[in-house]
Formats: structure tokens, C-alpha cells, sequence
């Protein structure tokens, strides 16, 4: 993992992400009932990531099937935060900000099975998750290409003045890529609202951080003149209030910045992995005694007499049943058709009555 | 009608569609204060100020990709590429983004932005700077693409290009920016996917797009004075949608078609268009379909060895007449 270098600004303002992240005004507001809620929505993506790996292991799923287990406080403290005009944009590592941001496990779990049901009509499977009737942009399967189009997403709210921010995430191999510094560069040149998020796991592949990048990962952003900061992501009240720091900034005053936000993943880097040439498994353990997100906020909760186990125990339950149900549905969706290939590819295509070119469009 | 040239046509229909739509936003390398590379851009800055006309640092992969992103939520980007040849360090951004996301997204996301810049050889800048990619472009489903020759085709093309709500991919020629032609000053717009015949005949077609229509046209002169031959030249002006109807009409009237392209000759455009001719005209053709291309090489700096490299009259007439017998 990273070494812990202190919050900075180009002003040069050392400002420590809150060292109690209860404390944050944007966790002191919130409800019991908005607390419990990130519990559970971490809940159901490792319910769901652990469904969609039995599916996996079933053979109902085809391709790539990269699992976010072991790191929902990201995703879940990120987008909690969304409001309005407050957008994302990932890579091919999207189930948990799918959740995150609302999808609904049904129309996940479809699209993982290739059903026509999927949010994507199963044309994009597992790497391409798309719900911009909620802000979200996607799931993309290029390293780093979906960089530049976050910093588009900034772009078109800016030109629009409209009051919004753009979280766009990455792995921490994603950050050596050159479209990632292009975009660095154009969001600090035009100062546009956009985080760039890089969610540091360790690992990319089967390469570790050491292995991969030189020097630490968000100070990069200091070459841009642009703010950075970096977190311990394993609990979901310090990424908030990282976060929001940001995100009101970017809001505010249009100003982006880089944010790295450490954390783990559990599983290989896709199911396809078998995960013993990289690293250990007491490594994984360790990290799973001590960072589990879902404990760590389980615990506070606990603690704070929120939630009782017999509540835990319900919760857990119902995440279960719902991606249990969500294969069910999965399962007893049909496929695309053969028909439905060349649908979907032009906007033109799809609405024949409001076309305005003409010739042939598809060929054979 | 007034006499325009082929970039000023360009440059009214930007600048009528930055009027028209305040979603329409020019961004580019030297766009704005430097008034364009070639000029295309000149004076927008000054009529539509640095929001709408923008300048961007060199960084094609990052600019690209901007305007890709900020089409997803509404805008109209139009973006220029100085050449066309330089987008091959924005492929992912053009060919995996813009082309894909509206399959990968099962239909949810659509692109209206437009690619434009000069996409041609024969101006003795080497293999770096010649490249033709409409045939690369026009391999991926769910992209348009655009090659005009004439400086009303351009404008209308242009205007129709930018109100699209797929990616459109728009390759001007650096030759053709200074070449006059008559524009009317009411507005018109020309739908992609509709060739036009640009000269009428009887005895050979030759299919063609871009500056290759300009040699094709003055090929058929010097056959018609000089040998009696009646050409018919097709500008398919639109190479995907394609208008492959106006195409076989000719085939079916001449019997004999030659294409004419500056083009790699391997998986080019006029390989699409003889595999199409043959598949759906088979029995029109008195003659096997031949072709004048690039020669199958990297463009060469040498200026008077690319004359020969690219399609010219020259090569043009002698190809005719070796099919006509
Ligand atoms: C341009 C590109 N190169 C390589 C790959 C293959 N690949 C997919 S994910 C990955 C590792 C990326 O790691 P990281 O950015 O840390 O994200 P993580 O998987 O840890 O979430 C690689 C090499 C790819 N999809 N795209
Ligand atoms: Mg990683």
C-alpha cells in the first residue's frame, strides 16, 4: 500500500482528513436511518458479488467477472454523497457503484447472465454497466480510457452552469496511463469539477503498486497545480468526509482534483485469477481481520446501539434473498436476439421515423 | 450564387450552427486566437467569444475524449483534429468511446459529436501527416462518415454532420480548402448517405469521394474530348451510411465501373464498394470492376513521386481506357 502523505493543496494549505470521521458535519447529519442505509448497500453489493461468483463458477456467466468485494465503503461513501447534478464515471470494476448509485440487482444480475432483460440489453456484460437516468457513465473496459470522459462530464456541466461535480474513478494502474495525465491536465487547465478517484487496492492485476508506479499515486496531481489528498478507505465515514471536502469544492468553485482512497480486494483480480502467484493469502487475511469495510462500519454501528446483530442478521438476509432473487430473474429472462445485434448501434437506426440520412447504415 | 471556397463554406456552416444551437461548441489545437491552422476557424473567436470556440493544448487522446464525454450529456462538440492522421493517439477515445458506447450502454447514451479536419496526401508531408482513414473509420459500426469534395457539398454536409446524434466523422482536404465553387446564401442542408452524380455518361462509371472526384472529373473531360467517352462520376460523398442505390443505378446504365480513391489499396473503401457491386450487380458487369488507388506504399515525400503515388488525371485515363479496351 501507499505511503501516507499529508493532505495538501496547491495553496499549501495542510488540511488532515477529519482523524474522527463521525465528527465531519457530513456524517454528524446524518439520520439513523441514512446510516444504516450505507451499511446496507455495502451489504448488498458483497451479497451480489458473491452470488454473481457462484453464478460464475456455474458457468451462467461468460468473459471477465471482476469482483469489487472488499471494497464497498468506496463506492458506497462516494456516491452517497451524489446529488443532483453530481456524476460517475468507472471502469470495467463497476457492480459496486452500479449499487451504489441505485441500479437495481435484477437488471445487474440479467445483464451479467447476457439476457436481454440486463441494463444493457446484454451488450455489455460485467465491464459495462451504464445508468445515466442516474448519473452514471459507465463501466468501461479500457484502463483509463473512461478518464477523459469524466473530464467531458465536467466539461458539459460547466459550459452548462449547472452546479455539479464528476467523480471519475480508476485503479491505481490506471494512473500510468497517458489519456489519465491528458485529462489531468485539461481538468486543471479549464479548471473543471471534476475528482479524479483512484481507488487504490494494491494491485493491478497481478502487478503491486512498487511493482507498477513510481513515486505516490495522487501526488501526480501537484504537477497540474491541482489539489490532491488520500485516504484509508476502509472505513465508510472517512471517505465521506474526504469527499465531500472535495465535491464541495468542485461545486462550489469548479476546482477538480486527484483523491486516492486506499483499499483491498479480496477475490483475484478477476475470477479468472487464481490468485497465488502476487501476493499472500495472510496478506488477504489480514486485511480482511482488521479493514473489513462491512465490519468496520457494523461495528460502529453496533457500538453506537444503530443497529443490534439480530438487525445485522436481517439486513445480511435480505441482501441474500434479493441477489438470490436477482439470478432467479436472471436465469428465467430470455436472451437477446439474433435481430437484436444491429439494434442500438445508431441513434438514427433505432428512430426510423426522425431519420435524416439516408443510404445504408449496416452492411452484409 | 457567390463563389465561396471550400473553407469558407466550412467555416459558414460552424458558424450558422453556432448560432442556431448554443449547444454547438468549436474545440481544437489553434482554433480560436490563432483562427485555425488552416484558417477553417478564422474570426469565429471573434464572433462567438472563447466559450464556444476553444482552444485546446496538443493532446488529442485528452481533448477527444472531453468532447466525447461532454456530448453524452448534451453538447454538440465539434471538434477539429489539425489532421486527420493524428487520430490515431485518439483511437480509444474515438474507435472503443465514441463508436461503442452506445451499443455497450444498450442504447441509453448517444454521441452527437463531430471529428473534422483535413484528411489527404499530396501535400509532400510524408507518411506521418497523409493518412486516409475513412476506411478504418467507417469499419466500426455506429460511426458516420463524411468525405466532401466540393465547397457546397462541404457546407451542407457540415450542417447536417453537426445536428446528428451519432458520431460523425467529417475529412476535409487540405488541396481543396482554396478551391472556389458556388454556394447559395439561403440555407440547405445535404443528408448524409445521398451521392451525387457528378457528371453524367454512358459508358464507364467511375465511383469516387473526396479530391479523387476532382481528378475523376477532369479525367472525364480529356475522355470525352480526346477518345469520345461518356464517364458517369458518382460522389458517393457519404461513405457510411452508404448510398450504394445511386452507385448500381449507374452500373446497371454503363455496365463498366471504376473506382477511383486515394486509398491503401488492402480493405479500402472501394473493397467494400466492388464486393457490394459485384454481390448486387453481378450481372450488369460487360467488365471486371478495376480500381485507381494509392499506391501500396507509405506516403512518400519525394513531390513529384506522390503525384504518382496518389490518384491523378493521368493514372485516371489510363486506367479507363485499359478497361474500356
Ligand atoms: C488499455 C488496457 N490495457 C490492459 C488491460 C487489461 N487489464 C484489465 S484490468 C487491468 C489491471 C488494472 O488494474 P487497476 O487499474 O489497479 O484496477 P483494478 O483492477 O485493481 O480495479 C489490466 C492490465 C485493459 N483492459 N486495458
Ligand atoms: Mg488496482
Amino acid at each position: 500500500m501507499s505511503n501516507q502523505p499529508s493532505a495538501n493543496t496547491p495553496a499549501g494549505t495542510a488540511a488532515k482528513t477529519a482523524s474522527d470521521p463521525h465528527l465531519a458535519p457530513v456524517n454528524l447529519k446524518l439520520t439513523k436511518e441514512e446510516r444504516i442505509a450505507l451499511f446496507r448497500t455495502m451489504m448488498q453489493i458483497r451479497r451480489f458479488e458473491e452470488r454473481s461468483l457462484r453464478a460464475y463458477q456455474a458457468k451462467k456467466i461468460g468473459g471477465f467477472l471482476h469482483l469489487y468485494i472488499g471494497q464497498e465503503s468506496v463506492a458506497v461513501g462516494c456516491c452517497s454523497l451524489m446529488g443532483k447534478h453530481d456524476h460517475v464515471i468507472t471502469a470495467y470494476r463497476d457492480h459496486g457503484h452500479a449499487i451504489a448509485v441505485g441500479m437495481g440487482m435484477n437488471e445487474l444480475m440479467a445483464e451479467l447472465y447476457g439476457k436481454a432483460t440486463g441494463c444493457s440489453k446484454g451488450k455489455g456484460g460485467s465491464m459495462h454497466f451504464f445508468a445515466p437516468d442516474r448519473n452514471f457513465w459507465g463501466g468501461h473496459g479500457i484502463v483509463g480510457g473512461q478518464i477523459p470522459l469524466g473530464t467531458g462530464l465536467a466539461y458539459a456541466l460547466k459550459y452548462k452552469g449547472l452546479k455539479g461535480a464528476v467523480m471519475a474513478f480508476m485503479g491505481d494502474g490506471a494512473v500510468n496511463q497517458g489519456a489519465v495525465h491528458e485529462a489531468y491536465n485539461l481538468a486543471a487547465l479549464w479548471s473543471l469539477p471534476v475528482i479524479f478517484v483512484i481507488e487504490n487496492n494494491g494491485y493491478s492485476m497481478g502487478t503491486s503498486q512498487e511493482r507498477s508506479s513510481a513515486g505516490d499515486l495522487p501526488t501526480r496531481a501537484a504537477g497540474y497545480d491541482m489539489a490532491w489528498d488520500q485516504c484509508d478507505g476502509s472505513n465508510v465515514y472517512v471517505v465521506r468526509a474526504m469527499m465531500d471536502k472535495y465535491l464541495t469544492r468542485a461545486r462550489e468553485e469548479s476546482k477538480p482534483a486527484v483523491v486516492e482512497i486506499d483499499t483491498y480486494r479480496y477475490r483475484g483480480h478477476s475470477v479468472a485469477d487464481p490468485d497465488n502467484t502476487y501476493r499472500l493469502k495472510a496478506e488477504v487475511e489480514e486485511y480482511r481481520r482488521t479493514k473489513d469495510p462491512i465490519q468496520v462500519v457494523q461495528n460502529m454501528l453496533m457500538t453506537d446501539g444503530v443497529l443490534t446483530p439480530a438487525d445485522i442478521e436481517k439486513i445480511d438476509q435480505a441482501a441474500r434473498k434479493e441477489a438470490d432473487d436477482a439470478a432467479k430473474f436472471a436465469e428465467a429472462s430470455p436472451y437477446p436476439t439474433v435481430e437484436d445485434l444491429q439494434q442500438d448501434v445508431y441513434w438514427e437506426a433505432d428512430h426510423p421515423d426522425q431519420r435524416q440520412s439516408q443510404g445504408r447504415l449496416f452492411f452484409d | 450564387m457567390p463563389e465561396i471556397t471550400y473553407r469558407e463554406a466550412i467555416r459558414h456552416a460552424l458558424a450558422e450552427e453556432l448560432e442556431r444551437d448554443a449547444n454547438v461548441v468549436i474545440m481544437g489545437e489553434e482554433v480560436a486566437q490563432f483562427n485555425g491552422a488552416y484558417k477553417v476557424t478564422e474570426g469565429l473567436l471573434a464572433k462567438f467569444g472563447p466559450k464556444r470556440i476553444v482552444d485546446t493544448p496538443i493532446t488529442e487522446a485528452g481533448f477527444i475524449g472531453t468532447g466525447i464525454g461532454a456530448s453524452m450529456l448534451g453538447l454538440r462538440p465539434v471538434m477539429e483534429l489539425m489532421f486527420w492522421s493524428f487520430y490515431s493517439v485518439a483511437f480509444d477515445q474515438i474507435l472503443n468511446n465514441a463508436a461503442n458506447v452506445r451499443y455497450m450502454s444498450g442504447g441509453l447514451i448517444n454521441c452527437p459529436i463531430v471529428i473534422r479536419g483535413p484528411a489527404n496526401g499530396g501535400t509532400n508531408v510524408g507518411a506521418t501527416h497523409s493518412h486516409t482513414p475513412e476506411n478504418v473509420l467507417a469499419n466500426h459500426p455506429g460511426v458516420k462518415v463524411v468525405v466532401p469534395a466540393t465547397a457546397y457539398d462541404a457546407k451542407g454536409l457540415l450542417k447536417s454532420a453537426i445536428r446528428d446524434n451519432d458520431p460523425v466523422f467529417f475529412l476535409e482536404n487540405t488541396i481543396l480548402y482554396g478551391e472556389k465553387g458556388e454556394v447559395p446564401t439561403a440555407e440547405y442542408l445535404i443528408p448524409l448517405g445521398l451521392a451525387d452524380v457528378k457528371r453524367q455518361g454512358r459508358d464507364l462509371t467511375i465511383v469516387t469521394y473526396g479530391r479523387s472526384v476532382i481528378h475523376s472529373l477532369a479525367a472525364a473531360e480529356v475522355l470525352h474530348k480526346e477518345h469520345g467517352v461518356l464517364v458517369e462520376v458518382v460522389d458517393l460523398r457519404s461513405i457510411r451510411p452508404l448510398d450504394i442505390d445511386t452507385v448500381l443505378k449507374s452500373v446497371a446504365k454503363t455496365h463498366r465501373v471504376l473506382i477511383v480513391e486515394e486509398q491503401k489499396p488492402f480493405a479500402s473503401v472501394g473493397s467494400q464498394l466492388a464486393y457490394m457491386i459485384q454481390r448486387e450487380a453481378f450481372d450488369e458487369l460487360d467488365a471486371p470492376i478495376h480500381r485507381v488507388a494509392t499506391v501500396d506504399a507509405p506516403a512518400i515525400y519525394s513531390p513529384p513521386v506522390e503525384v504518382e503515388q496518389l490518384p491523378n488525371p493521368q493514372r485516371v485515363i489510363k486506367a479507363a481506357l485499359e478497361m474500356l479496351g
